[in-house]
């Protein structure tokens, strides 16, 4: 006799993940749409201690019901707050205060750059920035710590067999060809017109990884270790978060001492402009970047 | 009370957006689901900053022929704001799709009641070696 599925088995089955579509069209033949793993369960043999079948059940039941009216009960208060703010885009808002004032007026005379929010970011508050990069390289460090000593037996993702059909594939191969390139190109205009217009080392480093990954995609890791292995990535990642924090340790010192900086604001608008905030974009940007690629390597290989 | 309602209705998205990713963090046992409904709180609370920065009529701060007056660019403190909240919600993704990783791969599943089930008997299991 068959067994018939009901729809909230089904739902368990995908919300646990073991849904597999290929699966689902072949369950007539096969029967029994549940993959084999997810039918054992060690822990249904031998009951768990301290936790009684019918306060699951209970559980089970109160647990979705109790969550719904938590989250209506938030968006009630949430939009009870936002009725209470001031109207959207009003110019007397409280958020638009002497300090927006100050930065717009008073930022491109003392930072050089023509973009307020680069000033902002990379000159009036550059130690949070700072932090940035680092909480960025520290979640690199974390993910590559934490995959590392599986060995490679990562992937679930992509097999053998999906990298194959991949890495010989003509119409990928010609896309990314001609798309690599330009992409990595307009990466690095982003970062270098960080101080000049939209743009900046965190948009345009997503950029340039992005355009690493899509060449690692196509033509596989082979190509990539000999520029970028994992003694590259450490040695410029490293190089670029020192250079970050000595230089504004310099600009700190020189700050709060009233010396005369080497790096002038200059003229705005020019491309040597702004003084530290396009090398701070370019060592910001190359972390990004390395993070982003490094990121793709150790979910698919297990190593970058 | 409507009327301000309907004027500040990309904050009410937002505030909905963030109900959404709260409910599905509750609701769902996949631990990937979980982390998408964290990834929907992110967006939620990036975009009610935005909206908060915006100005009727002014154009984004970036100077235009040497105008430097304040009435004629919209806040550049939310746009730096929500570039650290990216950046931090980029890391945390990360580092738990990471340990999501490695808890399948000790566990097989990742529904976290079976999860937190077969911890529990490595536990028991672990305390038993430990007292032979």
């Amino acid at each position: 006799m068959k067994k018939k599925t009901t729809f909230k088995q089904w739902l368990r089955t995908w919300d646990a993940g073991a849904f597999d579509m290929t699966e689902a069209l072949t369950e007539a033949v096969a029967g029994d749409p549940m993959p084999k793993e997810a039918t054992e369960h060690a822990w249904k043999e031998k009951p768990v201690e301290g936790i009684e079948e019918g306060e699951i059940r209970i559980f089970t039941r109160f647990y979705p019901v109790a969550a719904a009216v938590l989250c209506t009960v938030l968006i009630g208060f949430l939009l009870l707050t936002v009725a209470k703010l001031p109207a959207f885009g009003a110019a007397d808002a409280p958020a638009h205060n002497e300090v927006m004032q100050r930065y717009v007026e008073q930022g491109m005379e003392e930072t050089g750059a023509v973009n307020v929010v680069a000033g902002v970011i990379l000159d009036y508050r550059a130690f949070d920035t700072l932090g940035e990069s680092h909480v960025l390289f520290t979640a690199a460090t974390a993910v590559t710590i934490l995959l590392m000593s599986l060995g490679g037996a990562v992937s679930p993702v992509e097999t053998k067999l999906e990298r194959n059909i991949m890495q010989k594939d003509p119409l990928l191969h010609s896309t990314v060809r001609i798309m690599v390139p330009l992409v990595i190109v307009y990466g690095i205009y982003v970062i270098l017109n960080g101080h000049l217009g939209p743009g900046g080392g965190f948009s345009g480093g997503a950029v340039i990884g992005g355009g690493l990954i899509l060449y690692a995609i196509a033509f596989g890791f082979d190509e990539l270790d000999k520029i970028l292995n994992f003694k590259v990535y450490r040695r410029i990642v490293l190089a670029s978060l020192c250079f970050y924090s000595l230089a504004k340790c310099y600009s700190f010192f020189c700050g709060a001492n009233h010396l005369e900086s080497i790096f002038v604001p200059g003229t705005p608008g020019m491309i040597f402009s702004a003084g530290l905030i396009l090398p701070l974009n370019i060592a910001v940007g190359i972390v990004v970047a390395c993070t982003m690629y490094g990121f793709y390597s150790v979910f698919t290989r297990g190593r970058i | 009370m409507l009327e301000t309602l309907w004027s500040n209705r990309i904050q009410c998205v937002a505030v909905v957006l963030f109900a959404v990713g709260f409910s599905t963090l509750l609701l769902h046992r996949n631990l990937f689901k979980k982390i998408i409904g964290l990834n929907i709180m992110d967006t939620a609370t990036c975009l009610m900053l935005t909206s908060i920065g915006f100005i009727n009529g002014r154009t984004a701060p970036i100077i235009v022929d040497g105008v430097t007056e304040a009435g004629n660019y919209v806040n550049p403190l939310p746009a730096g704001l929500v570039l650290t909240g990216i950046v931090v919600s980029v890391s945390v993704t990360a580092v738990m799709l990471a340990l999501t990783v490695r808890l399948y791969a000790r566990y097989h599943t990742l529904d976290l009641d079976e999860i937190y089930m077969k911890a529990k008997l490595d536990r028991d299991d672990a305390k038993k070696e430990a007292e032979e």
